[in-house]
């Protein structure tokens, strides 16, 4: 693996294989005094973050300085983007400072994969962070992650998405990673909600996407269900009446967790709008999996940083 | 994979070393020799704890610490130490997969640690085991190494306390130690230069 830009077009395999990794890092740092591994020891890896971010910033962080690779930040920020410096431009210069890999977070869909072309030549990978409304590889990874720990397999379970599924990177990149992994996702949100072209995602073979705009009757049949920020900072408009209004239609609350079978987790990406898309004692409770998919978000990120920088450089 | 673990083997250009009868007989003395320089189950004696290396090294550890169990009534406790996070060649080959660390309940914390592989050649591997074992927590009395087969040509000033049997080879032969639980037999054998699979 030389980069990691989306999970469109990861195959099964090499999926698996990170995930088989996180859980053997998680497993062997488990208890221990000191979580360091020599393994990245030499590798330097640049976080650039041009949209705030608080998990996915601080776990690559973590992820990176417990297997020993240098790790350095650069935000939006305190850098010369502030000054002007375009993207390219950017990129070209911490390739240049001797980064082996590049993790963007960018508003702008595509950002990682041109990030990745402009670099190929002085051969840094680029992990995608985030790219506009596009993809968050390393999410699904995580997220999947957490899938396995609560239901011990992904294949054949029927996974419910619910909310802003439209502005949602999250959900994108889950619907390819879990129908990859052979699940059923269910995708619930209210028609102005959904991308217009939802009906034609490329889905894995193995899995199948179903969307429906209501989410009590979806609810007991449901192994998981993950519920979306509702991302106001990128709603331009009128997308439902009003947040209560949303809240009652789409909100997981304490009575529709009841409707939801015993053995189903609830993930949600982070950051959470409690009252909003879930509700507090929902958050809270121990049906809710999202301190573990923080935790998880470490060794996946370990396990990715692993594939891309601790093999034989194969070119592919 | 570790670069002992291959595919099936072809029957020409090879020479069986030690046949299963050969490999069990072995292993029942490696466990007479920890028992003896162990002073296991005397009084004062370090407890012994029994590290295999994945891959062939959990499977020998296991069988080693039977055979302990049988002719000295102790048991020990064994575990598995991967190393593959450890190794100073993780750029030279593709993406390894890691094996299965498992320490034993009690830890290894003064115990004597007795590392279990199948096969010493450059060293390198008992090299990541110690710094594997140094960052598992615990900080062992002492380590001691067995290895099934010792074929020689170190690149480290590494040895090892319990050698099943020495195998004078080239650098450009290749040892493959093939385990029922593995590999579906017990054997060990030799392959030629750039004859092996």
């Amino acid at each position: 693996m030389k980069h990691l830009l989306g999970t469109d077009g990861l195959d099964r395999d090499t999926a698996l294989a990170v995930l088989d990794t996180s859980d053997g890092l998680k497993r062997t740092l488990l208890g221990r005094e000191v979580r360091k591994l020599p393994t990245l020891r030499g590798r330097t890896v640049i976080t650039m973050f041009y949209e705030n971010s608080t998990r996915t910033r601080v776990s690559f962080e973590i992820a990176g300085k417990w297997m020993s690779a240098d790790v350095v930040n650069v935000s939006a920020g305190g850098s010369s983007v502030g000054k002007g410096e375009s993207l390219r431009d950017t990129a070209l210069t911490l390739a240049a400072a001797g980064a082996d890999c590049v993790i963007v977070r960018h508003p702008a869909s595509g950002a990682a994969h041109r990030l990745a072309g402009w670099l190929a030549e002085a051969g840094t990978s680029v992990v995608n962070a985030g790219d506009g409304t596009h993809e968050h590889p390393t999410q699904a990874l995580l997220d999947a992650a957490t899938l396995r720990d609560r239901l011990g397999d992904v294949e054949g379970r029927r996974i419910g998405v619910v909310g802003d599924v439209l502005h949602s990177r999250v959900a994108r990149s889950n619907v390819h990673l879990l129908t990859t992994l052979g699940a059923e996702v269910v995708l619930v949100a209210p028609p102005t909600l959904l991308p217009t072209g939802v009906a034609d995602w490329s889905v894995g073979d193995a899995g199948s996407l179903v969307v429906s705009h209501e989410l009590d009757p979806e609810l007991p049949t449901l192994d998981a269900v993950m519920v979306l920020r509702v991302q106001a900072e990128r709603m331009h408009g009128g997308f439902f009446p009003s947040a209560r209004e949303y809240a009652i239609a789409y909100g997981l609350s304490e009575n529709r967790l009841r409707l939801l079978p015993e053995h189903a987790p609830v993930l949600h990406p982070g950051p959470m709008l409690r009252g909003m898309e879930i509700s507090a004692a929902v958050a809270d409770s121990p049906r809710a999996a999202i301190t573990q998919q923080v935790t998880n978000g470490v060794h996946v990120r370990m396990a990715v940083l692993y594939h891309l920088l601790a093999g034989e450089e194969d070119g592919s | 994979m570790p670069p002992r673990d291959r595919g099936a083997p072809e029957p020409a250009g090879q020479r069986e070393l030690l046949t299963a009868g050969d490999v069990a007989r072995t292993i029942a003395r490696m466990a007479h020799q920890v028992i003896e320089k162990t002073s296991l189950g005397a009084s004062g004696a370090p407890p012994v704890v029994l590290l295999g290396i994945p891959t062939r090294g959990a499977p020998l550890a296991a069988r080693l610490a039977a055979r302990i169990a049988e002719f000295s009534g102790v048991t020990v406790p064994t575990g598995t130490l991967d190393i593959t996070l450890y190794r100073d060649d993780l750029r030279r080959r593709p993406t390894r997969p890691l094996g299965e660390t498992a320490l034993p309940q009690g830890g290894i914390d003064k115990a004597l640690v007795v590392l279990v592989d199948d096969v010493l050649f450059s060293g390198r591997t008992i090299r990541a085991a110690l710094d594997a074992l140094r960052d598992a927590g615990g900080r062992p009395r002492a380590v001691q190494l067995a290895v099934l087969v010792d074929r020689g040509h170190r690149e480290l000033p590494i040895r090892a306390d319990y050698v099943g049997k020495n195998v004078p080879t080239a650098r450009a032969e290749e040892v493959h130690v093939l385990l029922t639980e593995t590999d579906d037999r017990d054997g060990v054998l030799l392959y030629r230069e750039g004859e092996s699979g």
